[in-house]
C-alpha cells in the first residue's frame, strides 16, 4: 500500500464514525433518506421476523403494484377498466355461440370522476358465482386451460372492480341474467382487500328485457381522453379485430358512436388443448403431476399433454431414475428438473394447431373496409399456424393504403392479442419489431432510421395463440420470441409485396399522366416551328400536332 | 467557305430581342410568318439546309413515324489528326435523336432554334448567344432556362449543318483578342463604305481589337513573325517596351483560350503574309492542351468548323517544362485539376498521341508536379523576359514544340 491510499483510508474511517453517532443519538428526527439507512438498527431476530411473517393477500399485493394491471395513470385505469369488462363479454358471447351486442357507456360522476357501464347479450353468470368473480382476484375460468381466448389469468374484472374501490369507495355493480326462466340478479360487491374475499354490499332480483347478458358497471377516478389512445379509438380498434360484433359507445356528453357488424359469422370455434411438453416448466410439471388421475409417469405424459406417444413419454423418463410405473405424485423435484431437461432432448411432434381461430382474410378485409372506409388499397394476410415454446400460435397482417388516409405521416400501428387492440408500450411489443425489421422500401414505401414507415397506411398485426405471451401482466406487449417474429415478418412481408405491386402500378399510372402532359407541352412547339420554316397551312400544322401527339402517346418509350 | 458568311454583309445593327409578335389566340406563343419588306435572302444555301431537315422531320410525322435528326458527335473521341491537313478533323460519328417522350423538349427547341435562325438569315439581322437565349423566353415552355443550354442547341444546329454560328445569324459576344505591332489592318467604314487603315503601332500603350468578323478585312505588314500570348499582363509588359519594334514582330493577346475570331484572324493575317505563329502561355497543362493545342488545331466541340479556326503554322516557344530549370523559375505545386487535365490529354487527345515531343513534356510536367506562370521570369527582372528569355528562344526556333 503506498502512503497516500492508507492516508485516504483513514480519512474514511474518520468521517464515517461521527455519522454513526449522529444517528445513534437522534434516530427519530433523522431524515426520511437517513431513517432508511438506520432503520436495521433495531436487530432482528428469527422471532421477531416470524411475527412479520404472514400470508401477503394478492390483493394486498396487487395495490400497491397496480401498474402491473395497466392501472398506473388515471388515463390508462378507464381505458384498463372498459377493456377488462368487453374482453370478458366478447370472450362470453363467443363461448355460448351467441353474436355479440355490446354497449358501452361512460358518465361522467365528478371532475375526474367516471361511471363505466359495460352490457353484453352474452350467456349470463349464474349467480352463485358473480361474487367471486368480481370480488376475488384470480378467479376465473380461462386459467387452468389452453384455448384462444382474450382473458386468461382470472385477475382482469376484479382488479378494475378493485382500482375502482380504492379510488371511489364505491362498490362494482352487476347485473346478469342466464336465461327467460330465470330474473335478472343485481349485486354490489366490495373485495376485502386483506382476504382476497368478496363481500356482498346488496342483492337483489331486477327487471330485465332481455333474455340474458350481463352489466357491469364501475365507479372510479381517472381522465378521460379523446383521440389516438382514447377510448373511442380503442373500441373502433375492437370493432376493426372483431367484425362480427356489433358495439354502440357513448362517451361523457358525447353523441353515441354505431360500430356495425361487418361479418355475421361467428369466429370458428377455438379448441382447448393440452399443454405440450415443449412449453411445460418444472414448477408446472410438478403442479400437474399433483393434480393428475394418472397413477403411472408414463400414463400421465401420454394423457395429460399433446402429442406424447408412448415411445416419447418412454424417453422422457429414461435415465432419471424414475420407472414408467412410477406415481407421478411422488416425484420430488429435482427430477421433475430431470424430466424436463428430458423433454428438451426428445423428439416430440409440434402441438395440433387447429385450436387456433384467427379473423381470417376475408373478415379482415371486410371489417377494415368498413371501419377504414375511403382508403385506395386493403390487404389482409393469414399466415398458416406456428408453434413457440409448445404453443401454438398464429400470425394476421392487415393494411389499408392511401385515398382518403392522410400522407406524409407514420404509419398508424395498430396492435392485436387474440383480438384484443393493444394500446401501451408499442415499443416494447414484438410487432412494432417486426414491422420495424421489415424493409419497406423495397415496396416502394418511405422508412427513416429507427421510425415506422411513412406512408399513408394503418397496418395491423394480430397474434392468435392459445397463450399469448405477454411482457407483463397488463398484457400491453407481445414478447418478442424469435418464432413470432419471424411469423410476423412473414406476413408483413406478403402483405408488403403486395402493397408494393399496386404502389407501382399508381407510380406507373402517375407517370403515364406525366408523360402526356409533357408531350401536350412541347409537341405543339414543333407544330409552330415546322410551320415557321416550311410556311405550313393552320390546318397542316394541326395535323402535324395530332399525328405525332398520337404517335407519342403510343409509344411506351419514356 | 467561310467567305461567304452573311454578318460580314450585314448593313444594319438591329437587335432581335423580345420583338414579341401577338400572340396567337390559343397555344403557345408564335411568330407571325416573317413577311418583312427588307427580304435580302443572303446565304439561301443553309437556308435551303434548314427547309430540307425540317421537310424530312414533317414527312415522317405525317407518315406516323417517330422522326430524328442526326447530330455529329461534339468531343474529342470523334476527331482525328491528321498532321498534314494541320487540324483536328470530323471523323463522322453521328449521334441520333429520336423524338421520344423524353426528348420532345429538346427535339422542339432544336426546331424552333432553326426556325429562329431561317428567320435571321432572311431578313438579314443577327443575334448575339445571349440574345437568343432571351428570344427564347418568348417560347412558353419551350424556352431555355439558362443559357448554356440554349449555347448547346445553338451549337448542336450548327455542327448539324457544319456551318459557323455567324452563318446562322448568330454571333458571339467575347471579345476576340488584342493586337499591336508592325500591322496595318485594313477595314471598311461602315457607313460610307470607305477604306479605313488602322495602324497597329499607333495605339500607344493600348491596342487593336480584333472584330467579331473578321473576314473582308486585308492586311500590311512587315513583321517577321506573329507572338500570340496568353496574359493580359505579359502583353502589356511587352507593348509597354515597344518589344514589337526591338523585335519586328505582331503581338497579340490571346486572353485564355482564344476565340474563333481570334483564330481565325491570326489564321488569315499568317496565311495571308506568310508569317509563324509562336505561342507563349503559361508553363501548365491549360497552357499546353487547352490554349495552344485549341489555337493550332481547333476543338473537339465545334471540330465541324475547325478547318477555318485553326493555326497549323503555329509553333510553341514556351514557357516549357524544361525552361523551369533551364531559367530557374518559381513554381507552383500542380493542383488536382492540372494533373487530371495533364492525364486526359495525354489519354484521349489525338494532337498530344500523335506528337510523342507533347506527350514526353506533359509526362515531365506530371513528374515535376509543378507549373509555371509567364510573368515568373520577372524574378530575375522585369525585363529579362524581353532582353534575356524571348531572344534566347527565338534565336532556336527550331527547338520550339510543335
Ligand atoms: N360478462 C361476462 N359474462 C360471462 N362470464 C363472465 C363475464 N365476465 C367475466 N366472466 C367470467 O368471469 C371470469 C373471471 O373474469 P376475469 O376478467 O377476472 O378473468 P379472465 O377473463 O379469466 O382473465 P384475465 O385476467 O386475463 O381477464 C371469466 O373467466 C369468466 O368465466
Ligand atoms: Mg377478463
Amino acid at each position: 500500500m503506498t502512503p497516500a491510499k492508507k492516508k485516504s483510508v483513514r480519512k474514511k474511517k474518520a468521517t464515517a464514525k461521527p455519522t454513526a453517532k449522529r444517528k445513534k443519538a437522534a434516530p427519530k428526527k433523522a431524515a426520511p433518506k437517513a431513517t432508511r439507512k438506520s432503520a436495521p438498527r433495531t436487530i432482528a431476530t428469527a422471532d421477531s421476523m416470524a411475527r412479520q411473517q404472514r400470508e401477503i393477500s394478492v390483493s394486498e399485493f396487487f395495490t400497491k403494484n397496480r401498474h402491473l394491471l395497466g392501472f398506473d395513470s388515471p388515463t390508462k385505469a378507464l381505458l384498463t377498466t372498459i377493456k377488462e369488462a368487453v374482453d370478458n363479454s366478447l370472450d362470453a358471447c363467443e363461448e355460448a355461440g351467441i353474436l355479440p351486442d355490446l354497449t358501452v357507456e361512460i358518465k361522467l360522476i365528478a371532475e375526474n370522476r367516471y361511471k363505466v357501464i359495460v352490457q353484453d347479450n352474452g350467456p349470463g353468470i349464474v349467480r352463485e358465482q358473480i361474487p367471486r368473480i368480481f370480488g376475488k382476484l384470480l378467479y376465473g375460468s380461462k386459467f387452468h386451460r389452453l384455448r384462444q381466448s382474450r382473458g386468461q389469468q382470472g385477475i382482469g374484472i376484479s382488479a378494475a372492480g378493485m382500482y375502482g374501490q380504492l379510488t371511489t369507495g364505491k362498490p362494482v355493480e352487476i347485473e346478469s341474467r342466464i336465461n327467460k326462466r330465470k330474473p335478472a340478479q343485481y349485486f354490489q360487491l366490495v373485495i376485502d382487500t386483506l382476504k382476497n374475499e368478496p363481500v356482498i354490499k346488496r342483492e337483489r332480483e331486477v327487471e330485465w328485457d332481455a333474455a340474458h347478458g350481463t352489466r357491469v358497471s364501475i365507479e372510479l377516478e381517472g381522465t378521460y381522453k379523446r383521440g389516438k389512445h382514447g377510448v373511442e379509438a380503442y373500441l373502433r380498434q375492437t370493432a376493426l379485430a372483431n367484425p362480427h360484433v356489433d358495439l354502440t359507445y357513448q362517451g361523457p356528453g358525447e353523441e353515441p358512436v354505431h360500430f356495425e357488424r361487418a361479418s355475421k359469422d361467428l369466429p370458428e370455434e377455438a379448441l382447448e388443448i393440452k399443454p405440450h411438453p415443449y412449453g411445460v416448466e418444472v414448477g408446472m410439471l410438478l403442479r400437474m403431476m399433483k393434480e393428475t388421475k394418472s397413477r403411472q409417469l408414463k400414463g400421465f405424459f401420454q394423457s395429460e399433454f399433446s402429442r406424447v406417444g408412448p415411445k416419447a413419454a418412454t424417453s422422457i423418463i429414461e435415465g432419471t431414475g424414475l420407472q414408467n410405473t412410477t406415481s407421478p405424485r411422488r416425484v420430488v423435484p429435482e427430477k421433475a428438473e430431470l424430466l424436463v431437461k428430458n423433454i428438451r432432448k426428445t423428439r416430440i411432434p409440434a402441438p395440433p394447431t387447429d385450436c387456433l381461430s384467427p379473423i381470417g382474410e376475408e373478415r379482415l378485409l371486410a371489417s377494415l373496409r368498413q371501419q377504414i372506409p375511403g382508403a385506395g388499397y386493403y390487404e389482409a394476410v393469414t399466415r398458416p399456424p406456428s408453434v413457440y415454446r409448445g404453443n401454438p400460435f398464429q400470425i394476421e397482417v392487415g393494411l389499408a393504403y392511401g385515398g382518403g388516409i392522410a400522407g406524409d405521416e407514420l404509419t398508424t400501428l395498430m396492435r392485436f392479442a387474440n383480438r384484443v387492440p393493444l394500446q401501451y408500450q408499442q415499443g416494447a411489443c414484438a410487432t412494432f419489431k417486426a414491422v420495424m425489421a421489415t424493409n419497406w422500401r423495397s415496396y416502394g414505401i418511405q422508412q427513416s432510421r429507427g421510425a415506422l414507415p411513412t406512408a399513408p397506411m394503418t397496418l395491423m398485426v394480430h397474434i392468435a395463440s392459445v397463450w399469448v405471451p405477454f411482457t407483463s401482466e397488463s398484457k400491453e406487449a407481445v414478447a418478442s420470441y424469435d418464432e413470432i417474429i419471424k411469423e410476423m415478418k412473414l406476413a408483413l412481408q406478403e402483405s408488403g409485396r403486395k402493397l408494393g405491386r399496386y404502389i407501382r402500378r399508381g407510380q406507373r399510372e402517375r407517370d403515364e399522366a406525366k408523360k402526356r402532359a409533357y408531350i401536350e407541352k412541347y409537341i405543339p412547339h414543333i407544330g409552330i416551328a415546322l410551320q415557321e420554316i416550311l410556311g405550313l397551312s393552320e390546318a397542316q400544322e394541326k395535323k402535324v400536332v395530332d399525328t405525332l401527339t398520337d404517335t407519342l402517346e403510343r409509344s411506351r418509350k419514356m | 467557305m467561310a467567305k461567304k458568311k452573311t454578318t460580314s454583309k450585314r448593313t444594319s445593327t438591329k437587335k432581335t430581342t423580345s420583338r414579341k409578335k401577338a400572340a396567337a389566340p390559343k397555344g403557345p406563343p408564335r411568330k407571325k410568318t416573317a413577311t418583312r419588306a427588307k427580304k435580302v435572302v443572303t446565304n439561301t444555301k443553309v437556308v435551303r439546309q434548314i427547309q430540307a431537315e425540317a421537310s424530312t422531320v414533317h414527312q415522317k410525322i405525317l407518315k406516323k413515324a417517330t422522326p430524328s435528326m442526326k447530330f455529329p458527335i461534339r468531343s474529342l473521341a470523334n476527331v482525328i489528326y491528321k498532321p498534314a491537313k494541320g487540324y483536328f478533323q470530323m471523323k463522322g460519328k453521328k449521334k441520333e435523336r429520336t423524338l421520344t417522350v423524353g426528348t420532345v423538349k429538346t427535339f422542339a427547341q432544336t426546331l424552333r432554334m432553326m426556325a429562329f435562325s431561317k428567320e435571321l438569315v432572311e431578313t438579314d439581322d443577327i443575334a448575339t448567344k445571349r440574345e437568343a437565349y432571351y428570344v427564347s423566353k418568348n417560347w412558353d415552355d419551350a424556352r431555355f432556362n439558362e443559357q448554356p443550354e440554349s449555347d448547346t442547341v445553338m451549337e448542336d444546329v450548327e455542327a448539324l449543318f457544319g456551318v459557323n454560328r455567324e452563318q446562322l445569324g448568330f454571333i458571339p459576344e467575347e471579345k476576340g483578342g488584342d493586337v499591336a505591332g508592325q500591322l496595318v489592318v485594313i477595314d471598311h467604314d461602315r457607313e460610307t463604305g470607305e477604306e479605313l487603315r488602322i495602324d497597329c503601332t499607333r495605339f500607344g500603350s493600348g491596342a487593336y481589337s480584333i472584330p467579331i468578323s473578321v473576314e473582308g478585312l486585308r492586311f500590311e505588314t512587315n513583321a517577321k513573325f506573329i507572338l500570340a500570348i496568353e496574359t493580359a499582363g505579359m502583353f502589356q509588359r511587352l507593348v509597354k517596351h515597344a518589344y514589337w519594334r526591338t523585335a519586328q514582330c505582331i503581338l497579340i493577346s490571346l486572353g485564355g483560350v482564344p476565340t474563333r475570331a481570334c483564330r481565325r484572324f491570326i489564321r488569315r493575317l499568317a496565311d495571308d503574309k506568310r508569317l509563324p505563329v509562336y505561342v507563349f502561355v503559361d508553363g501548365d497543362p491549360y497552357g499546353y492542351s487547352n490554349i495552344y493545342r485549341t489555337l493550332k488545331v481547333g476543338s473537339g466541340n465545334a471540330a465541324h468548323m475547325n478547318e477555318y479556326f485553326c493555326v497549323p503554322q503555329a509553333r510553341f516557344l514556351g514557357v516549357t517544362p524544361d525552361d523551369i530549370r533551364e531559367y530557374d523559375l518559381p513554381t507552383h505545386p500542380l493542383k488536382e485539376v492540372d494533373i487530371k487535365r495533364a492525364k486526359d490529354a495525354i489519354k484521349n487527345d489525338p494532337f498530344i498521341q500523335h506528337h510523342k515531343q507533347w506527350e514526353e513534356a506533359l509526362q515531365k510536367q506530371i513528374r515535376l508536379g509543378v507549373r509555371v506562370e509567364q510573368q515568373a521570369l520577372a524574378k530575375h527582372g522585369l525585363n529579362y523576359v524581353i532582353d534575356e528569355y524571348l531572344p534566347r528562344k527565338l534565336a532556336n526556333v527550331k527547338a520550339f514544340l510543335p
